[in-house]
């Protein structure tokens, strides 16, 4: 029971469970305005003490109080508010993975029934498409695993960072080497251009990766064929500058400010495709902000699409 | 023959199940989108219309409404085949008009079937 009593009282290690900075937490905001009041009493009383014969003081000072207090209790209404927020996005958030789960194991369940079923008829010749059909969307789900694992280790800033120095340009490389393969099945060029002499950083070289991986993987995605990808690696000022730059379908211009939200999907983007999770850019942009870099991009409907993001330089 | 209109954006679902539905001597007509999916109810006047929810470029709610509201489509039964299953779906989808509402993961596929024999032969 005293146990529970201390934790009660360690107010920041409860702020830290809802994810919010102290200064949005109800907890910490209680205590402040708790500590607030306690001082203000007493300075109040000895104030009062010595200008007691002075009543427009003491009118002033509890008007003072009063203002603040109000403002504190202002201040708390809304972090409510945005508890209240975070537990409603949670709620979605799971109605939103369990739809994406659910897809491709419907996929997965009916072309079973129908493989195994008495009643039903297999279509001859179709078995290996059907086959086919179920390693995709096993792999679908797997990826779409892999994706929640990362955002819940994000969201509760519980990416370890094991960071090494290394060479971006030999990460980039070996990268596109490997992705040439896929673009030329499509049609589409891809090049990396780096600049001469780049100096070393200091990363997590599985994250940023993860980050280059997710960014040639829709450049390929929604350019069409006979497009072409072009990569740049630069100096700039005190940062190494990624580019990426697709001949694709581009983002609409009023979508632009949702591309870095949670399973958000442009609709140009799921006309191509409906089958992405919506978590990459999302992840993407977690990552670059942990490791102290800025991500963005520049886009034009039907041109294409140039994705930028920094590293600093150690 | 009877026709159906199959709404539905996931590919893979709509070989399996189109060829199904083949087999049990239905026309299969396929839309890979709601706007797709509302020209084609007019144009090709199916007997029964599959409608998922989650689709590209328009909601299924919102080509459930128009449907209904078209006095060349609303008397069409409408199954709205999803995964979504918050009650409020339910009930919204039920109110717009629609005939029954199935979760694809809780039903076999005979199951829907049999659902889309008995609402053909009324």
């Amino acid at each position: 029971m005293a146990q529970d009593i201390l934790n009660q009282l360690n107010v920041l290690n409860q702020c830290r469970r809802y994810g919010l900075s102290p200064w949005q937490c109800p907890q910490f905001l209680f205590l402040v305005m708790g500590i607030v009041i306690i001082i203000s009493s007493i300075i109040s009383y000895l104030i009062g003490a010595q200008y007691i014969a002075d009543p427009e003081v003491v009118v002033f000072i509890v008007l003072s109080i009063a203002t603040i207090l109000f403002i504190i209790s202002y201040i708390i209404t809304r972090s409510f508010e945005r508890l209240a927020e975070a537990s409603r996005m949670k709620s979605e958030f799971i109605n939103i993975v369990s739809h994406q789960l659910r897809s491709p194991l419907t996929n997965i369940k009916w072309t079973f029934e129908i493989l195994t079923s008495k009643n039903l008829e297999m279509p001859t010749g179709k078995v290996e498409e059907y086959m086919t059909n179920v390693k995709d969307n096993i792999a679908r789900m797997v990826e779409l695993i892999d994706d929640l694992l990362i955002v819940s280790r994000i969201e509760q800033g519980r990416i370890p960072m094991r960071k090494k120095e290394i060479r971006l340009e030999s990460l980039i490389e070996e990268l596109v080497s490997r992705y040439k393969v896929f673009a030329e099945a499509s049609h589409i060029e891809l090049n990396f251009y780096p600049q001469k002499n780049l100096p070393e950083i200091f990363v997590d070289p599985s994250l940023i990766k993860l980050v280059i991986e997710n960014l040639i993987d829709n450049a390929i995605r929604y350019t069409r064929g006979g497009g072409k990808v072009k990569i740049k690696l630069e100096v700039k000022a005190k940062n190494i500058l990624f580019s990426i730059q697709d001949s694709g379908v581009g983002i609409p211009q009023k979508e632009q400010k949702y591309i870095f939200q949670k399973f958000f999907r442009a609709e140009n983007a799921l006309k191509e495709r409906t089958k992405g999770s919506g978590l990459g850019l999302y992840v993407c942009k977690s990552i670059i902000d942990k490791a102290g870099g800025r991500i963005w991009f520049k886009s034009e409907e039907e041109r294409g699409t140039t994705f930028y993001f920094t590293l600093p330089i150690k | 023959m009877k026709k159906i209109l199959f709404i539905e954006d996931e590919a893979t679902l709509q070989k399996t199940f189109g060829d199904v539905l083949q087999q049990k001597g239905y026309k299969v007509i396929n839309a890979l989108d709601g706007e797709i999916g509302l020209r084609l109810a007019k144009s090709e006047k199916p007997d029964l219309i599959l409608l998922d929810l989650v689709l590209p470029r328009m909601h299924g709610f919102d080509v459930l409404k128009r449907l209904k509201q078209d006095p060349e489509t609303k008397a069409i039964p409408i199954i709205v085949l999803t995964n979504l299953e918050g009650i409020q779906d339910i009930d919204k989808v039920i109110e717009l008009g629609a005939t029954i509402y199935l979760v694809k993961t809780q039903y076999k596929v005979e199951e829907v079937i049999e659902k889309i024999k008995k609402i053909l032969q009324q």
